[in-house]
Formats: C-alpha cells, sequence, structure tokens
C-alpha cells in the first residue's frame, strides 16, 4: 500500500518537472568581492599554466594584492550602499537566499581581506636567500629529485592562486545563509589550506604529517558538519537558516533530529575554530604549515570561522538560546583552561602560539554565548585586533633564523634581547597584546568579551576567563624574560634583516596593538554599528 | 513509519544480494589461479604485501582518474541544464559557460603541466 503511494508520488515529481523551472536570479554586484576574488584566483592558474617561470610569481602578486584591495574597496562601497542599508535594515539576502549580505557579514568579509593581504606579504617574502615554501613538494624529502629540483631553483608559484581559493571561500563562508553553501565554503577554503601546510622549505616531512593530520581530521570534521545538515534538513525539511529557526520556534517536529543536528553542525564549526575538545590539530598543524601560512590560519580562517558559528547559532538557533548555552558553556571553560595550561608546558614557539591561539576562541567564546548584540560587536572587534597582531608575532618567528630555518625552540630564542633589541621588543609587544595588558588592543578586545559576557549574564565564564588570562599571562612574561634576562645561547640564532614585505606586516601588526589599544573607539564603533541589527534572515 | 518500509525492504534486498553472491561465489566458483588476477585494478597498487619500491604508487591512474571525474561532473550538471535550456533563457547560458570555463582552465592547467602524458 505505502509502495503504491510513494511509487505513485514520484509519477507526480516526474510529471510535474519540466517547464517547472524558473530561472534564478544572482546579484552579482553584492557578490562582487568573492567573485573578484575567486576570478583572479582562476587567472592565476591560467598563469601558472601558461607564464614562463620567471615572470610567474611578478605576476602573481599584482594579481593577488589587486585582487585583495579591489574586493577590499567593493566591500567598504556596499557597506555604503543606501539601496541595501536604506532605513537601518538589517541588510540584503541575494543569491536566491544563498548569501546574506548584512552589516556583520561586511565587517567580517572586510577585515578578512586585510588580514589576508597583510598574511600574502609573509607568503610574499623570499628575501631570507629563498621563500618559505618548498621548491618541489612532490620530490620525496632527502632525495635526489629534491636537490635536483633546488639546484634548478624551483618554486611553486602555486601558493598564490591556492590563497586566494582559501581566501574565497573564507569570505562566503560566515556570508552563507543556508547550511549547503556554508558547506562549500567550507571545503573551498580548507582544500587550499591542507595544501599549503604541506609545503614548508624546511623541515618537509613535519609539514607534511601536519598537511595529513590536517586534511584527515578536518575531512572528519567536515563529515559531523555535514551529518548535522542532514540532521537539521530532517528536522525542518530546509537547509536555510531562517526556516530551520522558525520551524524550531513553533517548535514542531522531532527534538531529537534537532539537537542532534545542532551537536553535529556545532562540533564541524567548533573544530574550525580550535575549541576543546576539537583542538588537538592545532598545535601540530600550526608547527609544521610554514610560518606563513600559519599566520593565514591563524588570523583569516579563525575570523571566517567565527563568522560562520555566530551566524549559525544566532540566526538558525537563535531561539534555543537556552539549550545551546550550557553545552557552549563547557567548551567555553574547557577551551579557555585547556589552552592556557597546556600553553605553559610548550617549548616550541609557534605550538606556543597555537595553544594561545585556543585559549583567544575561549575568550571570544564567551562574548558568543552571550547571543546579544554587545556579544557580536565585541567578538567582532576582537578578532580584528587578535589578527593583526597574531600576523605581526608570526612574521617575527619568521626572522628568528638558524642555519637550517626559522629557530622553532624556546631554548634558542634566550638572550635574544640582549643581541637583537627591537626584534625582541616587538615580539614581546605581541605577547603582551596577547596577554591583554592594559593600553594593548589585546586589553581592549578582552574587556570587551568579558563585558559582553557579563551583561549576557556569564559572571562565572568570565571569573574562569579571567584566572586563564593571569595564567596565559605567566607565560608569555616567562617568554620575555627568557629574551631580555637570559643569558644568550653562544651560536644562537640570527635574526635577519626583515624586506619590506615582513617588515610592513610587523610594523602594521605592532601599530595595532599600540594604536587600537590607546585609541580604540573608531573601531569599537564600527563594530558596534556593524553589529547593531544583527544578521539579516 | 509506513513510508519507511519500501527502504526497509530495498535494504534488506541489498544486504541479501551482497550475502548471495559473495557465499555463492566461494562455494561454486572455479579456483584457477593466474597472474593477471593479482594485477593492478584501476588504482595502480600492486596488491602485495611487500610492495615493490617500497609502497611507491604511481600517480597516473590517480591523475586519469581524477580528469575523469571533473569531466563526469561537468556532465552531471550539463545535462540538466540542457533539459531545460528553454527556461533558463540567457541566465542559464551565462552561468553554464561561467561553469565551463574553470574546468576548461583546470583542464588547461593538467595539460600544461604534463598530466595528459602518460610516460
Amino acid at each position: 500500500m505505502s509502495l503504491a503511494i510513494a511509487l505513485a508520488g514520484t509519477g507526480a515529481v516526474a510529471a510535474a518537472a519540466p517547464g517547472a523551472i524558473a530561472a534564478p536570479s544572482i546579484e552579482y554586484s553584492q557578490l562582487a568581492p568573492m567573485l573578484v576574488v575567486f576570478s583572479a584566483a582562476v587567472i592565476g592558474v591560467l598563469v601558472e599554466a601558461f607564464v614562463p617561470r620567471e615572470l610567474r610569481r611578478a605576476i602573481h602578486l599584482l594579481l593577488t594584492f589587486g585582487a585583495l584591495v579591489a574586493a577590499f574597496v567593493w566591500t567598504c562601497v556596499i557597506a555604503a550602499s543606501s539601496t541595501i542599508f536604506a532605513k537601518g535594515s538589517a541588510g540584503h539576502v541575494a543569491a536566491m537566499g544563498a548569501v546574506a549580505v548584512d552589516r556583520p557579514t561586511l565587517f567580517i568579509q572586510g577585515t578578512i581581506l586585510v588580514l589576508a593581504a597583510v598574511s600574502v606579504l609573509l607568503i610574499a617574502d623570499a628575501s631570507h636567500d629563498v621563500s618559505s615554501f618548498a621548491g618541489q613538494a612532490a620530490a620525496v624529502p632527502g632525495s635526489t629529485e629534491e636537490r635536483a629540483g633546488l639546484l634548478a631553483g624551483l618554486v611553486h608559484t602555486e601558493i598564490y592562486p591556492l590563497t586566494l581559493f582559501a581566501v574565497g571561500g573564507m569570505l562566503l563562508f560566515p556570508a552563507a545563509n543556508d547550511l549547503l553553501t556554508m558547506f562549500v565554503a567550507l571545503e573551498t577554503l580548507s582544500l587550499p589550506l591542507y595544501l599549503l601546510c604541506g609545503l614548508a622549505r624546511r623541515r618537509r616531512l613535519l609539514s607534511a604529517e601536519a598537511a595529513m593530520k590536517y586534511f584527515l581530521l578536518g575531512a572528519f570534521s567536515s563529515a559531523f558538519f555535514l551529518f548535522g545538515i542532514a540532521m537539521l534538513y530532517g528536522y525542518s525539511g530546509s537547509v536555510s537558516l531562517a526556516s530551520i529557526a522558525s520551524e524550531a520556534s513553533t517548535g514542531a517536529g522531532s527534538d531529537t533530529l534537532l539537537f542532534a543536528g545542532i551537536g553535529l553542525t556545532g562540533v564541524g564549526l567548533l573544530f574550525k575554530i580550535g575549541a576543546v575538545p576539537f583542538q588537538s590539530w592545532k598545535p601540530d598543524v600550526y608547527q609544521g604549515a610554514p610560518t606563513p601560512i600559519t599566520a593565514l590560519m591563524a588570523s583569516c580562517t579563525v575570523v571566517s570561522a567565527f563568522g560562520a558559528l555566530i551566524r549559525v547559532f544566532y540566526v538558525a538557533f537563535g531561539t534555543l538560546t537556552w539549550d545551546w548555552r550550557p553545552a557552549m558553556w563547557v567548551v567555553a571553560i574547557l577551551t579557555m583552561v585547556a589552552g592556557a595550561v597546556i600553553a605553559i608546558t610548550q617549548t616550541d614557539v609557534k605550538r606556543l602560539l597555537a595553544y594561545s591561539s585556543i585559549a583567544h576562541a575561549g575568550f571570544i567564546l564567551t562574548a558568543v554565548i552571550s547571543a546579544s548584540v554587545q556579544g557580536l560587536s565585541s567578538s567582532l572587534f576582537y578578532l580584528a585586533t587578535y589578527g593583526l597582531s597574531t600576523i605581526g608575532a608570526f612574521a617575527v618567528i619568521t626572522l628568528v633564523r638558524d642555519p637550517g630555518g626559522e629557530a622553532d625552540h624556546l631554548s634558542r630564542w634566550a638572550g635574544l634581547g640582549k643581541r637583537s633589541p627591537l626584534v625582541a621588543s616587538l615580539f614581546a609587544l605581541f605577547l603582551i597584546t596577547f596577554a591583554g595588558i592594559p593600553l594593548t588592543s589585546g586589553f581592549m578586545g578582552k574587556f570587551a568579551v568579558f563585558q559582553a559576557a557579563v551583561n549576557g549574564g556569564a559572571t562565572p565564564l568570565v571569573i574562569v576567563g579571567v584566572v586563564s588570562s593571569a595564567i596565559a599571562a605567566f607565560f608569555y612574561v616567562r617568554v620575555i624574560v627568557l629574551m631580555f634576562f637570559s643569558d644568550p645561547v653562544p651560536d644562537g640564532p640570527k635574526v635577519a634583516v626583515p624586506s619590506v614585505f615582513t617588515g610592513t606586516a610587523v610594523a602594521l601588526g605592532a601599530l595595532s596593538a599600540v594604536v587600537l589599544g590607546i585609541f580604540p573607539w573608531p573601531v569599537l564603533a564600527l563594530a558596534s554599528r556593524a553589529a547593531s541589527q544583527l544578521f539579516v534572515r | 513509519m509506513k513510508v519507511y518500509i519500501p527502504i526497509l525492504v530495498l535494504m534488506v534486498l541489498a544486504a541479501g544480494f551482497a550475502a548471495f553472491s559473495v557465499v555463492a561465489g566461494t562455494i561454486m566458483g572455479p579456483k584457477r589461479w593466474n597472474k593477471a588476477k593479482l594485477d593492478a585494478y584501476e588504482c595502480g597498487i600492486e596488491p602485495t604485501p611487500i610492495p615493490l619500491g617500497g609502497g611507491k604508487v604511481p600517480v597516473k591512474y590517480y591523475l586519469t582518474a581524477m580528469l575523469f571525474i571533473v569531466f563526469d561532473i561537468e556532465i552531471v550538471f550539463l545535462y540538466p541544464w540542457a533539459v531545460t535550456f528553454g527556461n533558463l533563457g540567457t541566465f542559464g547560458l551565462v552561468e553554464m559557460v561561467a561553469f565551463v570555463i574553470t574546468v576548461l582552465v583546470a583542464y588547461a592547467y593538467v595539460w600544461r603541466r604534463g598530466g595528459l602524458e602518460w610516460d
């Protein structure tokens, strides 16, 4: 009987299908920032295919920076447009409901584009005799092919289109207004990053291991996310965030499907921001990846993933705050405490910053949990300031070098302040910013997120946050003491003279740390204006 | 729950067929040794416990398979578009050309990098 109904049903669908499809409409001008970045990436692939080897780098630099700047300018133009934001509207839903063009999204996209441009400065730097990237990643480490490739002066210029593809995905990820678009964006940003992680010039096995771990765990978390989408589709009959929200507010349907869906999509998103217990990939990947790529991941990917996380939890699960909040409390507490405590035992600078990044993700989560306008605006401000100082810190790491590459081990940094006071002072400034000492941008960011958390009724969470900040301050200060008050190691690392590229990145990071610490109001005002209407539905 | 019964029946049938095929094959099939049966099948990986050359796998099969999948997916999108071409009009044409261009660019990259040369 039911079989007959099912057959009749499919027959009806098949009969109705031809002629029923209407052409969709796409607002190209509102999607232009993403389209520009993706087009530049595609042109970059063509450059790889047809342009002679010696010309490629220059063309890629022009193309990459041109695309990022053009996309940023266009984002500003959209943000200033009175047709989209007429009379204080929250924004506009473009591409048949697939992409949201609203204030928070534009703020996040602008942040990502600025951070990506600064990261590309590091990626493009080839001044330490060679770049940070392998000449021929397919050659087995230590093999004759590798040596032949090095002698021939091979370089991978594919890093530029790959970076652009990743950045394009990062722009779409927080803007996606339905879960399928979000999943496609997640994969678009992840796949190039997996590749880029494995392209380090030095310590290639470690780099390959990092890429492998990131790929396997990333694929695993994508599966969680996809399964969550399936559950939510089963619950609401739609993948659109707004439909899931309206279905959840009526309370009809199976709660099991809904909560399984929230949990599984949550796992996928929390993995990308590196929250405990989904953080295990972060130290290994941050350590093994080429440092410029680590900078890109620690800034842009985190911003993008937080944007997507906040959108999903505010829009789709916005009426279920009381249901997901307890779980997120646990995650936030674990993330802050584990990030700060495990960082103490680290002896590698990049691993140290990876755990510090985990702790920072926890601090931002305290504001996200409040599910308020203030929570959103303080998260936006924190992400922007933290991104800039992180890139600066990783830029300094690329400068402190041993004969075999970067001097990652902390013991090699002992007494650096006596031999290279400027570089050591700059690194100390970034560490102070991460610790959240007043008069730095880190303090303003922390103050904003904790204030949002208190106003959202999460005072215990803030107490945990302050305690873990104190723990974190201990290991930041320990590194500063090591640099300035220890005796220099005899054959210590050489500090490379920064090129224009790396120098600019360090300077921008340092400038943002100081200026936004003393005079944060313009960016704070921009963030609160961006958050004032929350998300468009 | 009733609507799921056909799916359940299908699953039981599929599982039953798989089990039947494997069991029937081992009981009834002749077992004549042939070197070709142990050869690489489509994936290029030698099915031996101690692989030659330290487990290195020729990448050619992978590249060919990858290209095949790219064009396969292209057809998956082209076919429904061809069916509803009249309804989608200029918009559909523009979008489809954009899609084909991206595939073409990837193809040009593979071609220029020697992905189509077997040796």
